[in-house]
């Protein structure tokens, strides 16, 4: 009984470690086996969030307020800021990149009338 | 106050300036522009030369970004870093200044090679972005800096690829390198993740400090090394190397290879200086001198079939980052021996870092001369080109050079370089050394292939109004040629002066780590 209590909080702490890891499995498999351009650019928008995910859990502690001192009030923890600049950065670059990506697609259709990654290939050897 | 205290964060500020002050420059007109984009890559030059004699006279240089004093690594008398911190040993100073030569050389023969195009404001300042990114790379000690520079310098080349997105090529390679490299950059920011939950620290100092390897230190090390050989085009992963390196404007595939060494700066920065000796097995040594041997076998024995000049060359220099894989692993496998180090790991090292310098600038070369082939004559397949050596003569010339020095023909300086891989990889396995010397055969071959069917035989008549290509472009081909020509007059300066300190920077991981860590003031 007291064992199971012991290891509940342990385990929900860990769920959201299962969910960047599903994140990024799924994500890898879309780029690696979808077929469809658009598809393709959300398994790396899928990578990306997996990414943003794993930094902001890392910084999170349990019953933390923000960290920002003035507007904290009276608490003992504090989750950690670092992370969450870093996911802020993170997020920028991929919102750049997202874009650019989707932009690239929409050209490659223009000229080859397709999102399919079988019919893309001018380029080999 | 003397003021080179502050090269490192100048480096990287002079071409962000450049970039973002280009279009201004673009509004008064083409001769401004050319002006800002010459001027800026020489005083980048100038810049890294500076910061590496600073280097050379001071040790590691540390400089604190937007902290209260430029050296303050520790504030408050805290005990872990805060804040970006550059940090500049030999390596990163020697890293600089192959970067910005090649970036150059790239920029003056961009002058009239782009000049047919629209949208060159613009392409200045991705060339200028670009840099920013490669040289942040070099100069940065904090892990999640090195990531971004690292998102900086993919998007700015994506940009660069598919530049002339009228060819459903150029978008087709871009898109692919998209790709790679982003999927490369998400790993490596997953990697960060990982330190910064055992660590809660970024700075590569500081967690080289307090690394033990454990299970998460294992998958980041995967992580990070999958990513970064992915980034430089090392086997498995090479397949956009051709594609990019083909359809990139020449004056960009000349950057693009030194922003390839960026990412191989990369790897050996986490493996020597971020891990170092806890690098416990030989596992990884083994696996970058395993990928070092099929990267510079399969690189050639493609490069051997092709038809393409441009994707001939980049198939190499697929084959040649093999070269400098195979280095530096050797390296990295003897560096908890330190009789090992002294017998034939150091050598391996200086190898593998002079074979770097040597690759950068013999194959931006390469890549300029293709460029000029196709500029004058207007093809880039080899099965048109011929007897091209009488009406472009110098081009020709610094050709013969270039490809002398990729086929590491004695006395180049290719062939130092190859030398001491070979010298140093024989005494740990004969198979690896005779492995790099059929390599470096195969090499040969194809450029002897390349000379004679694009320089030499009768001359065509379609070509009869083909000519020398403009000044400016000699001009970026010549930088390099001089570059390659002094590193083969003085081997044994650029050896002593310029590799050695680097590999002895890349090996002192101590050194690395008590220069952030070690009090700061």
């Amino acid at each position: 009984m007291r064992k199971q209590e012991a290891r509940r909080p342990a385990m929900t702490g860990n769920m959201p470690f299962l969910v960047v890891g599903i994140l990024f499995f799924l994500g890898l498999y879309a780029i690696l086996f979808e077929r469809n351009l658009i598809k393709i650019a959300i398994g790396i928008t899928l990578l990306e969030a997996s990414a943003n995910l794993l930094l902001i859990v890392l910084g999170y502690r349990t019953g933390g307020s923000i960290p920002v001192f003035t507007l904290a009030g009276d608490v003992q923890t504090m989750t950690l800021p670092t992370p969450q600049a870093l996911t802020l950065t993170a997020i920028v670059i991929g919102l750049a990149t997202s874009a650019l990506l989707l932009s690239l697609i929409m050209m490659l259709y223009k000229h080859y009338g397709t999102l399919d990654v079988r019919e893309i290939r001018r380029l080999r050897g | 106050m003397n003021w080179n205290i502050h090269l490192p964060a100048l480096i990287i500020a002079v071409p962000l300036l450049g970039a973002f002050a280009a279009p201004l420059a673009g509004l008064g007109g083409k001769v401004t522009r050319n002006i800002w984009f010459v001027a800026v890559s020489i005083a980048t030059v100038a810049l890294s030369i500076m910061l590496w004699q600073h280097v050379q006279a001071e040790g590691v240089v540390v400089y604190v970004l937007g902290g209260e004093s430029w050296n303050l690594t520790l504030p408050s008398g805290l005990s872990w870093p805060i804040r970006i911190i550059l940090e500049v040993d030999a390596f990163s100073a020697f890293m600089a200044i192959v970067g910005s030569i090649a970036a150059m050389a790239g920029a003056f023969f961009s002058l009239r090679f782009m000049e047919r195009f629209s949208g060159l404001d613009k392409f200045v300042s991705l060339y200028f972005l670009l840099m920013a990114g490669m040289l942040g790379m070099e100069l940065t000690g904090d892990l999640f800096n090195f990531f971004v520079f690292l998102e900086i310098a993919s998007v700015a080349s994506f940009g660069l690829v598919a530049f002339w997105r009228d060819r459903p090529e150029a978008v087709e390679a871009g898109f692919k390198y998209m790709i790679v490299s982003t999927v490369a950059a998400m790993l490596v920011l997953i990697a960060v993740g990982f330190f910064y939950g055992r660590y809660n620290a970024v700075n590569m100092a500081a967690v080289a400090r307090m690394m033990h390897f454990g299970y998460p230190e294992k998958i980041a090390l995967v992580f990070l090394v999958t990513a970064l050989a992915m980034k430089c085009g090392a086997v498995p992963m090479h397949m956009w190397t051709p594609d990019a390196y083909t359809e990139a404007p020449a004056g960009v595939t000349c950057l693009l290879v030194a922003v390839s060494q960026a990412s191989l700066y990369g790897l050996f920065r986490v493996c020597f200086s971020l891990y170092g000796a806890s690098l416990g097995s030989s596992v990884v040594p083994w696996t970058i001198i395993v990928l070092g041997v099929l990267s510079m076998f399969i690189g050639v024995t493609m490069a051997v079939i092709q038809k393409e000049i441009k994707r001939l060359m980049a198939y190499h220099s697929v084959s040649q980052i093999g070269y400098i894989l195979l280095g530096l692993g050797v390296g990295l496998l003897a560096l908890k021996d330190p009789q090992a180090m002294a017998d034939y790991g150091f050598t391996a090292m200086k190898g593998g870092i002079y074979h770097l310098f040597n690759y950068t600038m013999y194959k931006g070369l390469l890549f300029l001369t293709a460029g000029a082939l196709f500029y004058a004559a207007g093809s880039r397949n080899l099965n048109d080109l011929g007897g091209l050596a009488r009406v472009m003569p110098h081009t020709a010339f610094m050709f013969v050079i270039a490809a002398a020095a990729i086929a590491g023909l004695p006395p180049f300086n290719g062939f130092v370089s190859k030398l001491l891989i070979y010298e140093s990889t024989f005494a740990v396995y004969p198979v690896l050394a005779i492995a790099a010397l059929v390599t470096s055969v195969l090499t040969l071959a194809s450029f002897v292939k390349v000379f004679q069917t694009a320089f030499l035989g009768p001359a065509k008549s379609v070509f009869a109004n083909v000519r020398e290509v403009p000044a400016t472009m000699l001009v970026g081909m010549s930088i390099l040629t001089v570059v390659v020509i002094g590193l083969t007059l003085l081997p044994t300066w650029s050896l002593a002066n310029l590799v050695e300190p680097a590999a002895k920077a890349l090996v002192d991981q101590a050194g690395y780590i008590s220069a952030v860590m070690g009090g700061g003031l």
